[in-house]
């Protein structure tokens, strides 16, 4: 049995409602969207708050809608099930909606919002346990102590951002529309992160997500995500990476992204992996060779660390395969790429 | 303390519970609905599974404070549910599991039935991928899962009949 610790619960209306409840009260407090996150460390001791505020009533932070201007608006509220299963938004951003398939499971994906996806902290083994497991440990820097188990005299924590829809929604080029005590800012999520393992994130925990939104795909944008896990559900990655590539009217690469994640404190965008692909085409020779690179290249720059479980040199070997074959199922039309 | 009023299995219950309790604590500790399992208590396993709305939802991972407006389904309101309708015997879901030998140490089965009913009721007619999928959320350490998803295929030939 695990139990929370006590906090008050408050239940806003609307964002400026929310924010105000964040800030009225001396102790800390935390948003609360589908708890998926939350209440596991909470009842880890990991964030022990006086107060939670609850979003679940707030409507505007719902629903998925397409602009004007083609722009998707996806509401941080929206579950993960919602995106997963929403059908224009799997043809226009594959890979988003593939990720959001493969977040941990059903039930999971029911609760668990994109938002909180976004804002998810960040993990680790030494970390995502219990109080008592973690005290036996003599604790570590990102709670309650000073050294860092995996990297030894290390002076920063290099937990590893878990989240499987950020790397996608780095690919996409998204922009966050958050709310604070000021008002209303937008930022691409690409300035979100910073290399913090205790906290990712260049926004305070006190500022609100209420939307996300993407930009109008291009005519021919193609994507995809591979994760690697243990077993084919409810596992968090033990490798991410997701795909987008852009093919102008004659079917050549005019423009890509990769992004990797489950590596450290922020998603991994592999800019110069993406260049090679440019100017190739899908189905010829120059694409099939270019794949071969930016899997070697991928492989370079993807160091997975004992931060997260699983075997970190089979992680490593794992970058080129599940980097490969999401580029082979982006360019087919295909995905997601995972075991199962 | 506060005062939760919450729709469980089609009743109105007015309970009062501490503010922080999860759904599960103020079902199982406080109305007495041990159905429920508390299994690893962070959403690993499934065995707190109940619906809110008809949705998979892990009772373990809610607060009792934000489910107020939804409806919830716990494995003990089946039964009743399906009398109501003016069904005979168990829960035809229930039914197929007994059937089926779909049980072991049982531990599992009502959040395991729970995700089949769910199931079931969006899609009545599941490819063994799908209801493998959609009870993925839900470990069993004892069947080995087979006779389980043949329980799903049987409940939802019954429910055809
Ligand atoms: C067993 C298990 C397996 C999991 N597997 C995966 C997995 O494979 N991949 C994966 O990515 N995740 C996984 N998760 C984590 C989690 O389920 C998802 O990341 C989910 O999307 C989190 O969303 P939530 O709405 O539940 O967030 P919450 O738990 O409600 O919140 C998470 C954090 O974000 C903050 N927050 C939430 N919403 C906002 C907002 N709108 N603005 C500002 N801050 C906000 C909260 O304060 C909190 O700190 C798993 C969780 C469990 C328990
Ligand atoms: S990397 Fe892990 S062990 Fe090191 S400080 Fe961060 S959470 Fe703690
Ligand atoms: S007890 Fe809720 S998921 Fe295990
Ligand atoms: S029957 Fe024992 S856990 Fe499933």
């Amino acid at each position: 049995m695990l139990r929370l610790p006590k906090f008050e619960v408050k239940n806003p209306s609307t964002v400026e409602e929310a924010i105000a409840m964040m800030h009225a009260i001396d102790g800390e407090a935390r948003f609360l969207a589908g708890g998926t996150d939350l209440n596991p460390n909470m009842k880890h001791r990991l964030f022990t708050p006086e107060r939670v505020v609850a979003l679940g009533g707030i409507e505007e932070m719902f629903g998925i809608t397409q602009q004007e201007d083609g722009s998707m608006r996806i509401g941080a509220m929206a579950t993960l099930a919602n995106v997963a299963s929403h059908a224009e938004l799997g043809l226009a951003y594959p890979a988003l909606s593939q990720a959001a398939l493969l977040v941990s499971g059903p039930q999971l994906r029911n609760m668990g919002t994109l938002g909180g996806n976004v804002m998810l902290d960040t993990r680790c083994q030494w970390y995502n346990q219990t109080y008592f497991w973690r005290s036996a440990l003599g604790f570590c820097m990102k709670k309650d102590g000073t050294k860092c188990h995996v990297i030894e005299g290390g002076s920063k924590c290099v937990a590893a951002a878990s989240n499987d829809t950020a790397p996608a929604l780095m690919t996409l080029g998204a922009e966050l529309e958050f709310a604070n005590a000021t008002g209303r800012t937008r930022m691409p999520i690409a300035d979100l992160w910073q290399a913090d393992g205790i906290w990712n994130k260049k926004v305070a925990h006190t500022e609100l997500l209420v939307a996300i939104h993407l930009p109008k795909p291009s005519a021919d944008q193609r994507g995809a995500y591979g994760k690697l896990r243990d077993r084919g559900s409810i596992d968090f990655p033990l490798f991410g990476i997701a795909i987008r590539l852009d093919l102008d009217a004659q079917g050549t690469i005019f423009d890509a992204a990769l992004c990797a994640v489950a590596l450290q404190a922020r998603p991994w965008p592999l800019k110069k992996a993406a260049a090679l692909l440019c100017g190739t085409k899908p189905g010829e020779e120059s694409f099939t060779e270019a794949v071969e690179q930016v899997a070697a290249l991928a492989a370079k720059q993807c160091r997975p660390m004992p931060n997260i479980p699983g075997d970190h040199e089979y992680r490593h070997a794992m970058v080129s395969v599940y980097t490969k074959r999401a580029l082979l199922a982006a360019a087919n039309g295909d995905g997601p790429v995972h075991h199962v | 303390m506060r005062v939760f009023r919450l729709q469980v299995n089609g009743d109105t219950v007015e309970v009062a519970a501490p503010e922080h309790w999860t759904l599960l604590e103020v079902l199982r500790y406080k109305i007495g609905l041990t159905g429920s399992k508390q299994g690893c208590d962070k959403g690993d396993c499934g065995a707190c599974t109940v619906l809110l709305d008809g949705v998979p939802t892990l009772a373990c991972l809610s607060l009792a404070a934000t489910v107020e407006t939804s409806a919830i389904t716990t494995i003990e309101g089946l039964l009743p549910a399906h009398r109501a309708n003016g069904g005979e015997g168990a829960d035809p879901v229930q039914d197929a599991f007994d059937r089926c030998g779909a049980l072991q140490c049982g531990f599992c089965q009502p959040g395991m039935i729970l995700s089949a009913k769910a199931l079931l009721a969006k899609n009545p007619n599941p490819t063994s991928q799908e209801i493998k999928q959609s009870l993925s959320g839900n470990l069993c350490r004892c069947t080995g899962y087979t006779q389980i998803y043949e329980a799903v295929v049987l409940a939802a030939k019954g429910e055809q009949v």
